[in-house]
């Protein structure tokens, strides 16, 4: 409390000889005396936190003429706040610091397992590989596609090349292609097309038999039950479930190819089950997202019979049939010895590559969609690619039929469903409204002969095709939806079924209305008051008798 | 996404498999430069890509010495020559959210109106015009619907001055990690709707400087952002199901973040079936 400076608020108040302190001996180093209690009451530590405010302002000023920042007063505040939070932050460091980074770490050591070479791999295994090329350029691919605009960081193309290498290397695989990317809530899937070696997949028709027969078994204990307790039973059902639609064969139709997923390059694959007509059916009438969870359960109205391994083959199934296009001539017929009839009336299924393709130009590719064609084939509605006649037993079938039951009433006999051939052009594709099914374009227009022809699907948006000379690919990255412009409107819930069938013992009725059952009771009471009127003269007993009704 | 940083950013939204060919990113980056430099603008931001049937259009969006003033919009169907778009109004909005399929790659094509009933009509057409609507209107007000509907930022990255004008924060640091995995660390940037309706606790916890905009935590229906950590958990990505197509990437602890939009145009109404 020395002299007052003009800025300070005593000053001019007191006049020597007249301040407070004037009885005191004013020291020779009043100023000096100034500055040490300014220091020493800057040295006092806060009761609540520890820090002083010198030691503050000391850390402040060394960081802010470190650091040199630019309208330093503008952001002094902030500073001060993080020179505060610094001095805290070091004795929870280390917990922080491996809380935090343990995802990305151990993602990084997965990442980091897909380059490193698998143990015993030498100079053998690349001369076989030279012969027999399951693994697709994924970075060429990616190449053509980059010219679009379309794919995904380098970065992780490279990762999934790798990863579809392991693949590789762990199953017997003859082809195997980049499916594509479908994006989900929780996590995305990677999706790899592949074919078997032929005769490698004969473990799962096995179990598929098994419980077939298990099934049957079931059955026969069921009825002997059910002879011991006719009495008194609800009357049967008389529903009888439409029959159950076979799925096609492993390495046909829908199920020609085995796909196989992860989550993320560097995480195992899994693969798909095959799928279900029933499966695509039902798939054709819901609209879900994915979780990216295998095993999550689809919930929706109509059930989707299966969990989202089952929803995510079926949608790969229906992408797959709708938009796998190549450029018209790469693919043709294999010359068949015998006559091309079939019982089903279905085309052929069965396709080679051409070895004298000629390459059309990219303005041709892009001008017309006739030169591209679908080379897979398409899904009908019974969800099959060839059809199914779900009523014609085979031998085996019959004969135990007619043993147990008489040939219940067949319902009207299903037309059979062609669908459009193999290898028919693209521009057979139906639109939606006035939007044609593909957008060509080619990827540049400044440098007309280095494009590369690029076409867009309209009716599963994500879906892409491109040709280059005598490259072409197909791959989908989207959420695995059809594009619909009308919203979707899950389908209602089916009638009220009858209870029982009306026969003699049972008849069902609708309640009567309130109106109803007024008009009824009026009209009785009309009946009642004429008969009392004939009845008055009669004896009482004929009174209580009314009562009772 | 800051001009500047596109080609980083392009490498981390493309998770989705959207991105630019070669030659688009290069175009870019001359022509964004040259608007900003004709147009005065502070800030150019790429905002995305709407594909139509036929060609797509390249939005970029230019901004001001407040970041949070109404945003100067321009289109180009080749990303060298750019034009800009009117402001949406109310109007405009209103009508093209009656329009319904793809866009069609014509910024002159016109729109028909076939199902609008008797009364909508009259209130939309006051003045007695045709049923017609250009799709360079429908791009001006999908544009606007986008940004404000699921257009977001990191809280902390921008603060609102005492005066009201809203700046970058040069302070932030990028969100943490475990920061970053909620919903309720990033706003929408467009005017506040929610924040009225705090309670009075939640009020108190708020930062007037930097907590000025509604977070996502409350949007309808909840459930349509999907928070993902990609490329090995070192980038935060934000996808918008309502806009299907939205992507936001944010790399935590560091300054990066920014959204895009590469998609159709058309907004996922069957979402609250979806989910």
């Amino acid at each position: 409390h020395g002299p007052y400076q003009p800025h300070e608020p005593g000053y001019g108040l007191y006049q020597p000889g007249y301040s407070p302190y004037d009885d005191q001996i004013p020291d020779p180093n009043s100023r000096m005396l100034a500055i040490q209690n300014a220091k020493a009451y800057l040295l006092q530590s806060s009761t609540t936190s520890g820090l002083n405010l010198y030691d503050h302002l000391a850390n402040m000023l060394t960081k802010i003429l470190d650091e040199q920042p630019t309208n330093v007063v503008d952001i002094i505040e902030n500073i001060s706040k993080d020179v505060k939070w610094a001095q805290f932050r070091k004795k929870t460091d280390t917990l922080r610091d491996e809380h935090e980074v343990i995802p990305a770490f151990e993602a990084a050591e997965k990442r980091k397992a897909l380059f490193l070479k698998a143990n015993g791999e030498g100079d053998e295994e690349l001369e076989e590989e030279i012969g027999e090329m399951p693994l697709p350029n994924v970075m060429e691919t990616a190449f053509y596609f980059e010219q679009a605009g379309i794919g995904l960081s380098k970065d992780e193309s490279y990762h999934i090349f790798l990863a579809l290498k392991k693949l590789i290397s762990v199953q017997p695989i003859q082809t195997c292609r980049f499916w594509g990317k479908i994006l989900g809530l929780e996590m995305n899937y990677i999706i790899a097309e592949v074919q078997y070696h032929e005769g490698e997949e004969e473990e799962e028709t096995e179990e598929e038999e098994v419980i077939e027969e298990g099934g049957k078994g079931m059955g026969e204990d069921e009825d002997e039950d059910e002879d011991e307790e006719k009495e008194d039973e609800p009357p049967k059902s008389t529903y009888k479930p439409p029959p159950v639609i076979p799925k096609e064969e492993n390495g046909t139709g829908a199920n020609k190819f085995v796909y196989f997923v992860c989550n993320e390059p560097g995480k195992p694959w899994v693969k798909l089950p095959s799928v279900t007509p029933a499966q695509i059916v039902c798939a054709r009438k819901i609209k879900k997202f994915f979780t990216g969870r295998l095993d999550a359960p689809v919930v929706s109205f109509p059930p989707f019979p299966g969990n989202e391994a089952n929803y995510l083959r079926a949608q790969i199934a229906r992408i797959s049939a709708g938009t796998q296009i190549s450029p018209i001539g790469f693919y043709q017929f294999a010359e068949e010895e015998g006559e091309e009839e079939e019982e089903g009336g279905g085309g052929r299924d069965t396709y080679e590559e051409n070895p004298d393709f000629q390459p059309l130009s990219v303005a041709e590719m892009v001008d017309s969609l006739t030169t591209w064609v679908h080379h897979r084939q398409s899904i009908l509605n019974q969800g099959r690619c060839v059809w199914l006649n779900p009523f014609q037993k085979s031998e085996e079938e019959e004969e135990e039929e007619n043993e147990e039951e008489e040939k219940a009433e067949e319902p009207d006999e299903q037309q059979q469903e062609i669908g459009p051939p193999l290898l028919t052009p693209v521009s057979e594709d139906e639109g939606i409204q006035n939007i044609p099914a593909w957008t060509a374009q080619p990827s540049t227009n400044l440098i007309p002969q280095y494009a590369v022809a690029i076409l867009r699907s309209n009716r599963w948006p994500g879906a892409y095709a491109f040709a280059s000379g005598k490259k072409f690919d197909n791959i989908y990255f989207g959420w695995g939806h059809k594009y619909s412009p009308e919203n979707h409107a899950p389908a209602l819930p089916p009638p009220v079924q009858a209870e029982y069938p009306s026969g003699p013992e049972i008849a069902e009725a609708r309640d009567p209305t309130l109106e109803e059952e007024q008009a009824f009771k009026a009209a009785k009471e009309e009946a009642l008051a004429a008969a009392e009127e004939e009845e008055d003269e009669e004896d009482v007993e004929d009174d209580e008798e009314e009562e009772d009704d | 996404m800051e001009a500047a940083s596109l080609p980083a950013a392009l490498e981390l939204v493309a998770g989705g498999g959207a991105g630019l060919s070669p030659e688009k990113r290069a175009a870019l980056g001359a022509s964004l430069l040259l608007l900003q430099r004709d147009y005065r603008f502070e800030r150019v931001w790429f905002w995305g890509c709407i594909q139509g049937v036929r060609g797509a259009y390249y939005i970029a969006e230019g901004l001001g010495p407040d970041r949070a003033a109404p945003r100067s919009r321009l289109y180009s169907l080749n990303c060298v020559e750019w034009s800009l778009l009117p402001p949406a109004t109310e109007e405009i909005v209103a009508q093209a959210e009656q329009l319904k399929g793809r866009f069609q790659g014509d910024p002159s094509f016109e729109y028909e109106y076939t199902e609008i009933n008797a009364e909508d009509a009259e209130r939309l057409f006051e003045d007695g015009k045709e049923f017609m609507i250009k799709e360079e209107t429908r791009l001006v007000a999908t544009i606007d619907q986008i940004d404000r509907a699921v257009g977001i930022i990191p809280r902390g990255a921008f603060v609102k001055t005492p005066l009201g004008s809203v700046h970058e924060n040069r302070n932030f640091e990028g969100l943490s990690l475990t920061e970053a995995k909620k919903l309720s660390s990033y706003f929408h940037f467009t005017e506040p709707v929610n924040l009225k309706n705090k309670t009075l606790l939640e009020k108190a916890l708020l930062d007037p400087s930097t907590d000025f905009l509604d977070s996502l935590e409350h949007d309808i229906p909840q459930g349509s952002w999907t928070v993902q950590l990609e490329k090995g958990g070192t980038v935060v990505v934000l996808r918008s199901l309502l806009w299907l197509g939205l992507t936001f990437y944010h790399v935590p602890m560091t300054k990066q973040y920014g959204y895009i939009y590469f998609g159709t145009g058309e907004k996922n109404l069957d979402l609250p079936f979806m989910l």
